[in-house]
């Protein structure tokens, strides 16, 4: 049965569950509603719950689960040698295909099901009559694989008749359970409570489920890599020549350089602007400039990375050049493209500087105004005050949101995507253009490359350096900002 | 108390005769600190906002010239036996390609335009799509063969971006799509009025086209792929979001594992985008097998990122609630599930769908994890047919779009990047003005 008809039979069930267990507690109160236990809703509410909720769950597993099982046990059916030239990965998806082929096939009535699932590969052409349905095939269809599709589109339609049956017998059992558990010294409402509270608890636990998520992702991949490329040469080696061919160098020494070049020229824009901007704003500013130039700022954080990325390459890029490249304005030739550390770290600096600005205006804010009156009231000018009294006391605070900023800008995408090139380098010059770790991981993975060559997992062993890097950044931020919000609270 | 007790402490010995009305030297300097200090703070406000206005106005100076195109006006007879000869060749296009160069020579004659170019050479002033556009037509009203009919046919890029002043005479010296010969042409068929400039609805309603044809791409596509994303993220992560923040703040005991969610999405929000993608390649491309560059793909990681902001930002407003909200309904006899669902969650409403709409606006202009999940290149190309294939079939979304766009060789399709960015920030703009509209009305100060 298809999935959207299956989706409908169960709504219908839990329709019908809940009129039928609503109707018969109303009945066994011999219809005086002051004989229930519980409104007469949540008699109906408990049979719907009860006859959707385990077998949707189930529904949800199943759905997740039945791919990857049919994918290992046809897996398991190539043979090495089939697999030998290209590998297992690349076998599976034209296996794939060729049941999506055939699928089409039965459909569109090109091929009777029988003969679909006994068609021979050595014996008829069985690319040139899918090519015709419009379904393109890579390589020759051998023999080997034709078996192996044809045993996964028994699977599949095997397994989506379990899943059908399961599921129904769950609904009806559901179904029977409420209806005969309605009466009307059943305590329906507690009984709906518990589930809706279990509802909530397991959407409160997809953060943690998010982050198990990404955890494994990385890690698992990143096995992986280093089992095909020494973790040593990773992380100490100082060049990156990835080569689709094999034989790379995979060093990420100048992408954590470009990354950390990059982040500090954007930290040395951000963090003067900012915090000059948030002091003038929280300190000295009346309320109409204040509420004038606070939300404007604020408009520089909405705007998508994209567009700062587009800036960078289409805007700021040329004009730097036309300062600082040959033939420049300043005569200095320092740089020979648009795409560079500068043009990237400027642009991510304006990014970052409403992110300082308002970080910082909340800390400043929350410094007790007694300790502003005690030091203008000693006769300390505002600036003095500012700087001798706010700014130590909301330190820890500032320091905090420029960690924050830190580690936004190591994991700003699309900014060091498009403006600060393509070519690994270790080198001093802000003028030249270098690569960074989150611009590798996206050219390393929308690549046409297969997931089992080290060129494609070092994005994964990439992401994880990342990943670390920023959450220890964010750990220990938080913990700064916390500890220190306590302090006046 | 007194003044005279603070004058000592306050000046130098020796200047003690100096009038209070009369600033000493310290003093001076003391206060041309503050003059710097102010005017510091004003200077950066300032770069803040002029960095503001220069990213607007190189959006705007920009795009808004992808909202214009050059169309050439061409009355092409149908003729049927024409049209049969074309329909039975093999390049189909050929032939309609032969038909539009007729027309164009003899309107030219007629014009008065006197040229020694070939037409196939003449024909490079028109889009190369424009045999397509004509045999659509042709096949789409059968009825019309036998008359005239009247087309705008798109110009190619070159003599767009010369009308626009993105391509200079100079600049053609080396191209081989167009000739400063062409341009003459095109200034004189400009003068009768045979060239000209239109809206241009395609770029906001039309499909992405190759390489070869930045005049024929659209955005319509990319925004009907974000439309389905945004779909699958409002429904996830808003009852996602507001079930696991009403656990949170008012169910959950204070204990270890509520404070280990609690770091846990407060950590989340602040994870690098590109991570959620990499995640999202291998949980469900990898892993589950879902499509490559299917909207539903994309809503899925997009989901996973908004629910920290809609979590943190629906607490809040729950946390605005004041108790005795919650103290009178549970005086009366109501459940705990009861007064929150029937009494703090319609008054917290306001607050959370505001912040849902933030973070949907966020989601909006995300990225990086688009293009780890495949919705890269060219793959906008078709309007999706139905609902489901929207959820499934490959497609892009705006932003990603507009990085396809950024990052192919010919300056033309910049000019669409930029113009997509105006579409996709006016987006974010009504987003974010419903959101203030939504706060300003509803919310409610205790």
């Amino acid at each position: 049965m298809a999935l959207s008809l299956l989706l409908l039979c169960l709504l219908a069930l839990s329709a019908l569950a809940y009129v039928l267990a609503r109707g018969k507690a109303f009945k066994s109160a011999g219809g005086d509603i002051r004989l229930l236990h519980s409104l007469p809703g949540y008699y109906g509410w408990n049979g719907a719950l009860t006859v959707a909720l385990p077998s949707l769950v189930v529904l949800v597993l199943w759905l997740g689960i039945q791919p990857a099982v049919i994918d290992n046990s046809v897996a398991s059916m190539i043979s090495d040698h089939a697999a030998g030239e290209s590998n297992v990965g690349l076998v599976m998806s034209d296996v794939r295909r060729i049941a999506d082929g055939l699928d089409l096939a039965v459909e569109s009535g090109a091929m009777t099901e029988d003969y679909a699932g006994s068609i021979h590969a050595d014996l008829t052409d069985v690319r040139g009559r899918l090519g015709s349905l419009g379904v393109a095939l890579g390589s020759e269809v051998t023999q080997e694989k034709m078996r192996a599709a044809q045993a996964y589109r028994s699977m599949t339609a095997t397994g989506n008749w379990m899943r059908t049956g399961v599921v129904l017998l769950l609904a009806f059992v559901g179904l029977a359970i409420s209806y005969r558990r309605a009466d009307k010294d059943f305590r329906a409402r507690n009984f709906v409570e518990q589930v809706v509270k279990g509802i909530l608890i397991s959407a409160a636990l997809i953060a943690i489920l998010t982050t198990v998520g990404i955890v494994f992702s990385l890690i698992f991949n990143t096995v992986e890599f280093f089992k095909l490329y020494p973790a040593t040469d990773f992380f100490f080696g100082t060049t990156w020549t990835p080569s689709f061919g094999g034989g790379s160098d995979l060093g990420i020494l100048p992408l954590m350089w470009a990354t950390l070049y990059i982040s500090f020229i954007a930290l040395a824009v951000a963090v003067p602007v900012g915090l000059f901007a948030a002091i003038y704003l929280s300190e000295y500013a009346g309320s109409t400039v204040r509420s004038v130039a606070k939300p404007l700022l604020e408009v520089l954080a909405g705007i998508p990375t994209i567009v700062y990325g587009l800036f960078a390459l289409l805007t700021v890029g040329p004009l730097l050049v036309e300062a600082f490249g040959e033939g420049g304005i300043l005569g200095l030739g320092w740089m020979k493209g648009g795409t560079a550390v500068m043009t990237a770290g400027l642009v991510m600096g304006i990014m970052l500087i409403p992110f300082v600005s308002s970080l910082s205006d909340d800390i400043i804010n929350a410094v007790p105004q007694a300790m502003r009156d005690g030091s203008l009231g000693l006769g300390a000018t505002h600036s003095e005050t500012v700087k001798q009294v706010i700014l130590p006391a909301a330190l820890p605070g500032i320091v905090g949101a420029i960690l924050l900023a830190a580690s936004r800008a190591i994991g700003e995408t699309m900014i060091v995507v498009l403006g600060a090139g393509a070519a690994a380098r270790l080198s001093l010059n802000p003028f030249d253009a270098m690569t960074t770790v989150t611009a590798k991981i996206v050219s390393q993975l929308t690549g046409d490359a297969d997931f089992a060559s080290p060129e494609a997992l070092v994005a994964f062993a990439l992401g994880m350096t990342l990943f670390v890097i920023t959450l220890g950044l964010n750990i220990f931020a938080l913990y700064i900002v916390r500890k220190y919000r306590e302090q006046y609270d | 108390m007194t003044d005279t007790s603070l004058a000592p402490a306050s000046s130098t010995p020796g200047s003690r005769s100096r009038s209070l009305l009369e600033l000493d030297p310290h003093t001076k300097k003391r206060n041309a600190a503050e003059a710097r200090f102010r005017v510091y703070g004003i200077v950066a406000i300032g770069i803040g906002l002029f960095f503001l206005v220069a990213l607007l106005y190189s959006i705007l100076s920009n795009g808004l010239t992808a909202f214009y195109q050059t169309s050439v006006t061409l009355e092409v007879p149908l003729v049927q036996t024409e049209i049969d000869a074309a329909e039975k060749s093999v390049v189909k296009t050929s032939k309609y390609r032969d038909m539009i160069a007729a027309v164009l020579v003899q309107k030219m004659e007629q014009a008065g335009v006197a040229t020694s170019m070939k037409s196939k050479e003449l024909l490079q002033i028109l889009s190369a799509g424009a045999p397509g556009t004509l045999r659509d037509h042709v096949l789409s009203h059968p009825e019309q063969i036998g008359t005239t009919a009247t087309f705008d046919f798109l110009a190619s890029s070159r003599v767009d971006g010369y009308l626009k002043g993105r391509v200079t005479r100079a600049a053609l010296a080396e191209d081989k799509n167009l000739s400063a010969a062409h341009l003459d042409i095109i200034d004189q068929l400009v003068e009768k009025g045979i060239v000209e400039k239109g809206f241009n609805w395609n770029f906001i309603f039309g499909s992405d086209a190759s390489d070869s044809r930045p005049e024929q791409a659209g955005i319509g596509v990319s925004m009907i792929g974000s439309l389905f994303m945004m779909l699958v993220v409002l429904v996830l992560s808003l009852p996602i979001g507001v079930a696991a923040s009403i656990y949170l703040e008012e169910f959950a005991p204070k204990n270890r594992w509520t404070d280990l969610i609690e770091v846990n999405i407060s950590n989340l929000a602040a994870v690098p985008s590109i991570v959620f993608g990499i995640l999202g390649l291998s949980a469900f491309i990898q892993f589950a097998h879902l499509p490559q560059s299917a909207p539903l793909v994309g809503g899925l990681v997009l989901t996973l990122m908004t629910l920290p902001t809609i979590i943190i930002s629906t607490r809040a407003s729950l946390k605005s609630v004041p108790p005795s909200i919650r103290d009178a309904a549970l005086g009366i006899g109501a459940s705990k599930m009861q007064s929150v669902f029937h009494h703090v969650l319609p008054l917290a409403m306001p607050g959370i769908l505001t912040g849902t709409i933030i973070g949907l606006a966020q989601a909006l202009g995300e990225t990086a994890p688009l293009l780890l999940i495949g919705m890269v290149g060219f793959i906008a190309s078709e309007f999706p047919d139905g609902v489901f294939d929207g959820f499934l079939a490959p497609n892009s979304a705006m932003p990603a779009q507009i990085y396809e766009w950024a990052k192919r060789a010919d300056p033309a399709f910049y000019e669409r990047a930029w113009g997509g960015i105006i579409i996709l920030l006016v987006f974010l703009m009504i987003m974010n003005i419903v959101a203030i509209i939504l706060r300003r009305r509803f919310e409610r100060r205790w």
